[in-house]
């Protein structure tokens, strides 16, 4: 159902991609989140550089995970330089003044751990999993490379050839991608929310070592940063490790962040892509606020009222009835720092129109805009987010996840506002917000248009 | 459609995964309580209790797969898994959904090359009701011929959208000129020639032929007593009947094993490139062995040798990595990797080069010992939801490896040598003989192979 913010997540921002299984699992959380009743208490702390410190103590399996979120991405780069952020996710691998280029990944693996990290529009996020007698590897390696990154020049080369592979591999052969970059682009004039995450390709190859390093600088530092560690550990001989390891790392003020906005659109934008592809695509992107506005709980049920399954509105309408497209998904979550966007998109299907998937998508809109939806299906939203939080408590990946994000957006509390938000949402919520998002003149529609193949095999 | 080709990999590496490291952890640190027992009908129940959340996963495992199809009708398999959600005696397929998404569960059912399974996940408050689902779908099915042709409709196009993936063609070409005409050769969905000779007909008797409890396991993990777990099997799987199977036709794997190069045209900028030829059976006695040394060679991420040289060293690539699909019969052993057309060339010979000295020289004593390390310390790790674990018991009693598989295979990958890792790689890599498939913009990627 959240396909398209899956796909997002993955293809910009891993520094590999052997852990999709882990992050498969991630869309239901974004989307999604409380109920067992409500999020556990984690022990919290503040050291005195300002690091804060969430942990999660779960003895269900002798399993731990240590993440570092550095509220830091995309948007926070420099014009010209999209793709810094991410670049120097992949170089947080590349060695410090203490271990060589690429020996952090060999620690954590000879240890029987798993490592990876992924970079967003509005954070940056690096983790480890071990069997918990091993976790606090984690601690040490973190600290290390949060203030002794290296850089080193010739390796600075190298691992941006290996981003441009990774963008050709993402965006530039892949037709659906590729409209996905050209969508958001056009929706937002001014934000930074433009950029992919991954770069522009000619941004990437004009970042140098200097770059890197100043960015590091500025933004990779215990005050800008959150430790969540979740599993079969001991909190007091974690936050002791933890304070022994981060808390001689001196702060580093942070200029605030300058405060981005973007015009309210006054009129549709269309895009069109010819790409050599097989079928027609078509992707919607409509501006909305973000969470925790009031109207974002009302959003979430919306989407899953219209695409959560094969029982929704779309599916049933667009594929099973009128079988005009193979699949369709919306993509609405709110968890963005800024005001964000909500998708719509769909395959067609072999000798249908993309104009009547793109009519058909409307007369939904219309529908809902103008019919309460009933009792049931609203409550049939609210139960999918509730099931689904409950069964992601059963990873202790996903919980720290789940920390992590709502405390980057201002606090891990909001976990339960967030699910008291959803529980109060009512039919009449569901037509208001789509009356006053879903329209014509906020949204930015792109169409992918299969060009010929050069040479017919 | 688009994260399909993500959920293939997914697969393959997550297969791989499971066999190398989940058997691996030391009984004494990760207890999974089991208990196995054989109905009269002959349907095997493995069942792990875990209350700590309130979820029940059940997984069930039906012999049936790939493997049993006939080549004209290839995509039954898959056909026959997808349309057991689409209808049944007492539901229509929009019934089915949306009374298993009002109660925020899913139920799914797909076919893979050895097996098809079914799964639930549900909350345990409304594990009777999901049981109920479960079962209806798995006895009752009617197969109509409407949502026959719909699922055709929307499996046909799919496979046409996945087209536009180079990763896909270079994998569907390779496989086939791998296999030629045995099943593993063949996609699950079949093709679109294929997937059009099959009637309701076919369904109906596949169906019947197969899912059948004496070819079926059924494991549940979570929130769930022994006595509960028995009055749901009671109460809706009584009426499964045991049946006799149709007779296993022999199908010849020929093992030609000569070079052979495929290159496709496509106007993308990087080449995708897959080396390999055929591996080995999961019942393989070097399985271990293979393990160890794959995860050096190419399987171990950013510690193994292919990684280290091609993107570490030469930036030519986000992702190379090398596997060994682990199947009933003989499957794949395949290095995949994706580089810019113009570097194609030079990416080749590097792995071309990397496989000769590893069937040269014998591996470190500490890539060995790193090997080890990870392969039997990241298991507990990895069994860490129900799901996972209910997935897990189904496949161990599927390839027979016993209850007790966790505590001999670390012994197993203990005993493994230097000597052992560099016999393995002699005899299951092949630096002549092997099929290299190229989906690139040719003309850029101008090969000398």
């Amino acid at each position: 159902m959240l396909q398209l913010f899956l796909q997002i997540l993955i293809y910009l921002f891993m520094k590999r991609i052997k852990i999709f299984f882990i992050l498969s699992n991630l869309l239901s959380i974004l989307l999604i989140v409380s109920s067992y009743a409500h999020a556990l208490e984690p022990k919290e702390y503040k050291l005195d550089n300002g690091l804060r410190v969430l942990i999660v103590e779960n003895h269900k399996a002798p399993v731990a995970t240590l993440q570092v979120w550095y509220r830091t991405g995309s948007r926070d780069e420099p014009c010209g330089k999209s793709g810094l952020s991410h670049l120097l996710e992949h170089m947080m691998f590349k060695g410090t003044t203490k271990y060589g280029p690429s020996v952090f990944s060999k620690i954590v693996q000879k240890n029987g751990g798993t490592d990876n990290a992924y970079t967003t529009k509005d954070y940056t996020v690096y983790f480890e999993l071990f069997s918990s007698d091993r976790i606090m590897i984690s601690v040490d390696l973190e600290a290390d490379r949060m203030q002794n990154l290296t850089i080193d020049q010739k390796e600075t080369f190298s691992e941006r050839d290996v981003v441009m592979e990774e963008r050709r591999l993402r965006f530039e052969d892949d037709p659906q991608n590729s409209l996905f970059e050209e969508v958001v682009a056009a929706s937002f004039k001014e934000h930074p929310y433009r950029r992919p995450v991954i770069g522009w390709m000619s941004d990437i190859k004009s970042i140098g070592r200097e770059d890197l390093y100043n960015y590091y600088k500025v933004y990779y530092s215990p005050s800008n940063s959150v430790i969540v560690v979740v599993g079969d550990v001991n909190s007091d001989q974690m936050i002791e490790r933890i304070k022994n390891s981060f808390g001689n790392i001196p702060p580093i003020p942070l200029k605030k962040n300058s405060s981005f906005s973007e015009p309210e659109q006054r009129g549709e934008r269309r895009v069109l892509l010819r790409k050599e592809a097989e079928l027609p695509y078509l992707l919607a992107a409509y501006h909305i606020p973000s969470f925790p506005d009031e109207d974002s709980y009302a959003l979430n049920v919306l989407s899953l009222i219209l695409s959560g399954g094969k029982s929704s509105r779309l599916y049933k309408s667009l594929v099973y009835e009128k079988k005009i497209a193979l699949d369709v998904n919306t993509d609405y979550d709110g968890f963005n720092k800024n005001p964000y966007l909500f998708f719509f998109d769909a395959t067609s299907s072999p000798g249908k129109n993309i104009k009547d998937v793109e009519e058909a998508f409307y007369l939904e809109i219309e529908k809902i805009q103008k019919e309460l939806p009933s009792e049931h299906e609203v409550q049939k939203a609210k139960n999918q987010i509730e099931s689904s939080f409950i069964m992601d408590q059963d990873s202790i990946y996903m919980e720290a996840m789940k920390y992590g994000l709502f405390e980057i957006l201002g606090d891990w509390r909001l976990i339960d506002r967030y699910l008291e938000g959803i529980r109060k949402v009512k039919p009449e919520d569901i037509v208001r917000v789509a009356k006053k998002f879903l329209k014509e003149d906020n949204r930015t529609v792109g169409i992918l248009i299969p060009t010929k193949k050069k040479d017919e095999k | 459609m688009k994260n399909r080709k993500f959920q293939k990999t997914f697969f393959l590496i997550f297969f791989f995964l499971f066999f190398t490291s989940y058997f691996l952890l030391p009984s004494n640190v990760y207890c999974l309580s089991v208990k196995r027992t054989v109905l009269q009908n002959g349907l095997v129940v493995l069942h792990s209790e875990e209350h700590s959340l309130p979820i029940v996963m059940v997984t069930l495992l039906v012999k049936v797969g790939l493997l049993n199809e006939l080549k004209d009708k290839a995509g039954l398999a898959n056909l026959t898994a997808e349309l057991l959600t689409e209808g049944t005696k007492h539901r229509k397929s929009t019934d089915i959904s949306e009374e298993i998404e009002f109660l925020g569960a899913s139920l799914d059912a797909s076919a893979g090359s050895d097996y098809s399974t079914i799964s639930l996940s549900i909350l345990k408050k409304d594990i009777n009701k999901g049981f109920e689902l479960f079962s209806d779908v798995l006895l009752n099915p009617i197969f109509p011929q409407d949502e026959i042709e719909r699922k055709k409709e929307i499996i046909k196009g799919s496979l046409r959208q996945r087209e536009e993936d180079p990763s896909f063609l270079v994998e569907r070409a390779f496989k086939k000129e791998v296999f030629d005409d045995y099943p593993y050769g063949r996609l699950i969905e079949g093709s679109a020639e294929t997937i059009d000779n099959i009637k309701r007909e076919d369904l109906i008797r596949f169906y019947a032929d197969y899912f059948l409890p004496n070819n079926s396991i059924l494991s549940v993990v979570g929130d769930l007593t022994e006595g509960e777990l028995n009055s749901l099997i009671n109460r809706y799987l009584s009426d499964w009947k045991r049946a006799d199977l149709p007779p296993v036709a022999a199908k010849g794997l020929n093992e030609k094993r000569t070079k052979k190069i495929v290159k496709i045209d496509k106007d993308i900028t990087q080449a995708n490139v897959i080396l390999g030829h055929i591996g080995i059976s999961r019942d393989n006695p070097d399985y271990y062995a293979v393990s160890v040394m794959n995860y050096i060679f190419g399987g171990g991420g950013f510690s193994s040798r292919l990684m280290q040289s091609i993107r570490d060293k030469m930036g030519l690539a986000y992702d190379v990595e090398s596997f060994f699909t682990l199947n009933k019969e003989k499957g794949l052993f395949q290095i995949e990797v994706q580089t810019k057309n113009e570097s194609a060339d030079l990416v080749i010979s590097e792995i071309l080069k990397q496989i000769g000295r590893f069937r040269e020289e014998c591996v470190s004593d500490d890539e060995l010992s790193d090997a080890k390390s990870y392969l039997t310390g990241s298991f507990r790790r990895k069994l860490d939801t129900n799901r996972k674990i209910a997935d897990f018991l189904a496949s161990v009693e599927f390839y027979n490896l016993g209850l007790d598989y966790v505590e001999k295979y670390s012994g197993y990958i203990n005993s493994i040598t230097k000597e052992d890792v560099l016999r393995v790689a002699k005899k299951y890599i092949d630096p002549e003989n092997y099929v290299l498939v190229i989906v690139a913009n040719q003309k850029k990627a101008d090969l000398k192979y």
